[in-house]
């Protein structure tokens, strides 16, 4: 099962666990299915279109991806922060 | 005692003392994180603000005590499924019935909680208002900043928009219609379309305690006075220095009272000729004359958003209190005739409340 980790407040949220087996075949579903095994972060990083948020990024394995990214059993996604600055 | 809850473009931050002299910074929450809003409810001591972290997107959370437990609330969120998400959450206000909390937010939504801030609900006639497209954002986005309910009278709201202009109900939120009889947009052409297509940016309502039927505005160019609820409105500008600002304040126990923070302009939203100067009406707006012993005279240009004024008590022990972008916080415990120095060195203010 692809594993989903988060950091900082999500991972609060999430029962305080930063590593989560969440079943699904694409980063959005995944995400998705996240909200509903832990609905306190529903609205933190999909918004309420779905989208997932703007200053949110996902990576997979590593690599940049978006909502529609496919993920595998073994992949790992990181849920951070964008780098940001200037405020 | 007064306590002011300041919320600053990087975090929460309580203050409390006696008029004349600093306030002690007592507790801060949400650090970091820019907090539009907060308010303590008097009703029931709850203490609510509103957070748009960069990354999670805007909640509103509440506390009985803000240097404690904060617990999000449920349900700030717009309809799921459509195409427009929540920006931020502007305004927290009481309603007039009990447990009733209306909260403003951009893109021009009225979220009311029935539970005294656990729970919100989009109200969706507002929402579903037909010609809601139409409507245009200012510049800080199409913001609901002002909410003032009718004393006594759940019924009757009043709201303002930047920039759709003054929305009125009498059947509890079922249905809204406009209210902005007489006002003039400067910025628009001189042959504007009818007043319901129009772009009223409206920057501050504030509602009379006593007297209800009458509602203070600053406008985006503009200062008046309504004395039927918001139906129609009377320019009383003539004697401010500039009739742009922001913010508003009115004494309760006066109702022909108001404070305005005259800026420059639009195109340069400081205080005129870096000197500091709150107005005072007492007629009404028949005339207007400045406050400003204890206010710096030079080299001050200061900027004072809509949400950074505020007032406690009534009368000749007023105190009224407003902030600025500089991180400076001013206030008076004498209805205006002096001032003092709050505060000098918080970030940036976003908005100030105070109660006692």
């Amino acid at each position: 099962m692809p594993l989903v980790r988060l950091r900082g407040p999500l991972k609060q949220l999430a029962g305080d666990s930063a590593e989560h087996a969440v079943e699904g075949g694409s980063v959005g579903e995944l995400l998705r299915e996240l909200e509903r095994a832990h609905p306190s972060t529903s609205g933190w990083i999909l918004d309420e279109r779905g989208a997932l948020r703007r200053h949110i990024n996902v990576f997979v394995n590593g690599e940049l991806g978006a909502q529609e990214t496919p993920v595998g059993p073994d992949d790992r996604i990181d849920v951070l922060p964008a780098l940001s600055g200037g405020r | 005692m007064t306590e002011l809850l300041v919320g600053t473009k990087k975090g929460l931050f309580v203050l409390e003392g006696e008029p004349g002299a600093p306030f002690d910074v007592t507790a801060r929450a949400f650090a970091g994180e820019p907090v539009e809003y907060a308010m303590r409810d008097p009703r029931s001591g709850r203490v609510l603000a509103s957070v748009t972290s960069p990354f999670y997107g805007p909640k509103i959370w509440y506390a009985g005590d803000p240097a404690g437990e904060w617990e999000q609330a449920e349900g700030v969120a717009l309809p799921a499924g459509g195409d427009a998400a929540l920006e931020r959450i502007w305004v927290l206000v009481p309603g007039a019935a009990d447990g009733i909390v209306y909260a403003g937010g951009d893109p021009g939504v009225l979220l009311e909680s029935r539970d005294g801030g656990a729970t919100f609900e989009v109200n969706r006639a507002l929402w579903e208002q037909p010609g809601r497209d139409s409507w245009q954002p200012g510049a800080g986005g199409l913001c609901l900043h002002s909410i003032v309910p009718w004393p006594g009278d759940p019924d009757r709201l009043a709201l303002g928009i930047s920039a759709a202009g003054v929305w009125l109900t009498d059947d509890g939120g079922a249905s809204w219609r406009r209210g902005n009889e007489g006002i003039v947009a400067r910025y628009l052409p001189d042959d504007p379309p009818a007043a319901d297509e129009v772009a009223l940016c409206v920057h501050q309502l504030k509602r009379s305690a006593t007297h209800p039927e009458r509602i203070f505005m600053q406008f985006h160019g503009g200062v008046y006075r309504s004395d039927d609820g918001g139906e129609t409105w009377t320019d009383i500008a003539d004697g401010l220095p500039s009739d742009f600002g922001f913010p508003l304040a009115l004494d309760p126990g006066d109702p022909d009272s108001a404070y305005v923070i005259p800026l420059v302009a639009d195109v340069d939203r400081v205080t005129p000729g870096g000197h500091v100067r709150v107005y005072e009406t007492r007629d009404a707006g028949a005339s207007w004359a400045p406050r400003g012993d204890g206010l710096p005279t030079e080299h001050a240009y200061l900027t004072v958003l809509r949400g950074a004024m505020d007032q406690v008590g009534a009368g000749e022990s007023l105190e009224l209190y407003f902030g600025a972008t500089s991180g400076a916080v001013f206030g008076s415990g004498d209805a205006g005739a002096t001032w003092f120095d709050v505060a000098a060195h918080l970030p940036p203010v976003l908005s100030l409340t105070a109660s006692s």
